[in-house]
């Protein structure tokens, strides 16, 4: 009995003394500045009154404590960005995590069967994820080139017509949400394959054998089976979308007319451009983050919920 | 049902009975009537022709690219024009001193990254897929949420704290900023992984008198290489690529990695997209080439993480 309760606080230890690094580091410099971060957003803090240091010379700080006014501002609309930003980030959630997870999906149930080439199939269609994000980005816009971009000249000889497509406010939005798509499919397509290769074959079989037809299967076993996969890549795709920092920066910077701003890349647009707002930015911050804390929970409540439904 | 994969295309079209021996798939559905073997070849070419065309799509860019780094000074903008290819673009790219620099630095903190950042969240990973101790649910649940905070917020403050450590323009502060990126998802990742190797395996370990440190470290992380090579190449990635920080942190030519210093191209060759091509390529290669090294334990590497989440 005492060997045992020596084990486990032995254990307990262990465990701790094995995730203390990690914690360390995420405390260091994420808790500590989002601490810092959240406090901001209370103030006036901007470029020209945060102090500093200029040679031997101290300017002292003199921000000061304003309470709720910045959320009353943003959240009043009246800085006149944050509704038209917000409803355009959750277009672009939603419809980024729709394709990346139908797609991905879809391409993942082709490679699961027996095909030919699955293996030169798989490496081909995961190269988006090799590549660095700026990389690819670079790579779109040059070929999304308003004159010389392959694939206006693409469009040109079928007839269509070229498009502006880093120009026009409606064009550029589908052409970053198609930037992005092509960028986070293969990461889907992945995961997915993996979850897909894990349900039991012989269930296929069974269903088969009971004469399911192939919608039925896919209905009834592919899509439960994969609940867990999906459940878990939905939940960070909607979190990695939301705050999806370089897609936007690189291919558009927020432009044309800031028509294809995120919240996020307003945020750090306030905090880094011409007058530093420090505080406008980190109540942006706190509010994307308000947000997907806020949808992360239901997410997990209602998953909770059906699974105590199904069980 | 591609049932029909096996079948050469020299094949009539509606060939009725196919006695080749069938695959797996085929054979279960050998009992139904024969027009079921008709469609799927149809099918059969459907889904090819559904692989080729993604295929083409997720290639197509990189291959772009790497055509346009091969063209002279300002023949990009002659987009069908292949005439002259030549490696003049690379020669330049590589005989600029400050590109090499780049590179280097970025080697120095992907490596960085990836070497630390995977040694710490296997390490809490493994804590937390076999150890009970207080806090070990909200852990995992903290590590997710770390994934919600925008860098926009983050970045001051860091800033801040990295400047009165006076760790600015060091490699080892961007090494610790890249890791806040990628440690939570590795842990989890690597928790669900270690999730998947039996239990006994430990027990083994402690009854030759192993540490629980040392089992992690002599007989479970060895078990653990494909969820490894995974969250490595997660992590490479993301240190490879990282932009925000890297520009905010690192102040000086010297110190630049290599996307904050191409952004400092973007300006000055204002139409030298050759140079900038040729630089994407160079880029493109050791992420590719680990890409290659890992690829084969992709998928197990990452099945095993997202189903016991």
């Amino acid at each position: 009995m005492i060997s045992k309760l020596r084990r486990s606080y032995d254990e307990r230890w262990y465990a701790w003394a094995m995730i203390a690094p990690v914690v360390l580091v995420l405390g260091v410099l994420v808790v500590y500045p989002l601490v810092q971060g959240l406090y901001y957003s209370l103030t006036n803090i901007n470029e020209s009154n945060m102090g500093r240091d200029i040679g031997v010379n101290h300017i002292p700080a003199t921000y000061h404590f304003v309470g709720l006014d910045n959320y009353f501002e943003v959240l009043s609309g009246r800085d006149g960005e944050f509704y038209p930003r917000l409803t355009w980030t959750l277009v672009w959630t939603v419809a980024c995590v729709t394709l990346h997870y139908s797609l991905g999906l879809g391409l993942a149930m082709l490679l699961n069967r027996q095909v030919r080439f699955a293996g030169l199939y798989r490496v081909l269609l995961v190269v988006p994820w090799a590549v660095p994000v700026f990389v690819s980005a670079f790579a779109w816009r040059l070929m999304l080139n308003k004159d010389n971009g392959v694939v206006n000249v693409v469009l040109d000889n079928v007839g269509i017509g070229a498009v502006d497509w880093l120009g026009e406010p409606t064009a550029a939005k589908f052409a970053v949400i198609m930037v992005n798509v092509w960028v986070g499919v293969p990461f889907c397509m992945v995961a997915i394959l993996g979850g897909l290769q894990a349900i039991p074959k012989e269930q296929y079989e069974a269903a088969a054998m009971d004469g399911a037809n192939a919608w039925q299967r896919f209905r009834h076993i592919t899509l439960p089976g994969l609940r867990p996969v999906s459940s878990t890549i939905v939940l960070l795709g909607v979190i990695w979308t939301f705050n999806q920092f370089g897609v936007i920066f690189l291919v558009t910077e927020g432009g044309p007319y800031g028509s294809t701003e995120l919240l996020v890349t307003y945020a750090y647009k306030l905090g880094f451009a011409n007058i530093r707002d420090y505080a406008t930015a980190a109540t942006y911050g706190a509010i994307i983050l308000s947000m997907l804390l806020v949808f992360a929970t239901a997410y997990r409540r209602t998953l909770e919920r059906g699974q105590e439904q199904t069980a | 049902m591609s049932s029909l994969t096996s079948t050469p295309p020299t094949a009539a079209p509606g060939t009725k009975a196919d006695a080749r021996p069938l695959p797996t798939r085929a054979r279960k559905a050998a009992g139904r009537p024969n027009s079921w073997g008709r469609r799927s070849r149809a099918r059969s070419v459907a889904l090819h022709a559904t692989l080729i065309l993604a295929s083409a799509i997720a290639v197509f860019p990189v291959v772009w690219v790497a055509l346009t780094s091969l063209k002279p000074d300002d023949q990009w903008q002659k987009t069908g024009d292949f005439s002259g290819l030549s490696l003049d673009n690379y020669s330049a790219v590589l005989s600029d001193s400050s590109f090499t620099t780049w590179f280097a630095n970025s080697a120095i903190v992907s490596v960085g990254t990836t070497v630390f950042g995977v040694l710490i969240s296997a390490s809490a990973g493994y804590a937390v897929s076999r150890m009970r101790f207080p806090g070990h649910r909200s852990l995992m649940w903290s590590f997710l949420v770390t994934q919600m905070f925008p860098v926009a917020v983050l970045i001051v403050p860091v800033y801040t704290i990295l400047t009165k450590l006076h760790l600015t323009n060091t490699y080892g502060a961007l090494i610790l900023v890249n890791c806040t990126v990628a440690v939570p998802f590795c842990a989890w990742m690597l928790k669900g992984y270690f999730d998947t190797i039996p239990r006994e395996i430990d027990e083994a370990g402690r009854v030759d008198g192993l540490t629980p440190f040392g089992t992690f470290w002599r007989l479970v992380l060895p078990l653990a290489k494909p969820g490894l090579a995974v969250t490595g190449f997660y992590t490479f990635l993301t240190a490879w690529a990282e932009i925000a920080f890297a520009r905010t942190l690192m102040s000086d030519n010297g110190h630049y990695t290599l996307p904050v210093g191409m952004n400092t191209w973007i300006g000055q060759f204002k139409s030298e997209w050759g140079l900038m091509t040729a630089a994407s390529v160079l880029i493109t290669i050791p992420a590719a080439g680990l890409f290659f090294f890992v690829q084969r334990h992709l998928v197990s590497g990452l099945t095993a993480g997202s189903t016991k989440s």
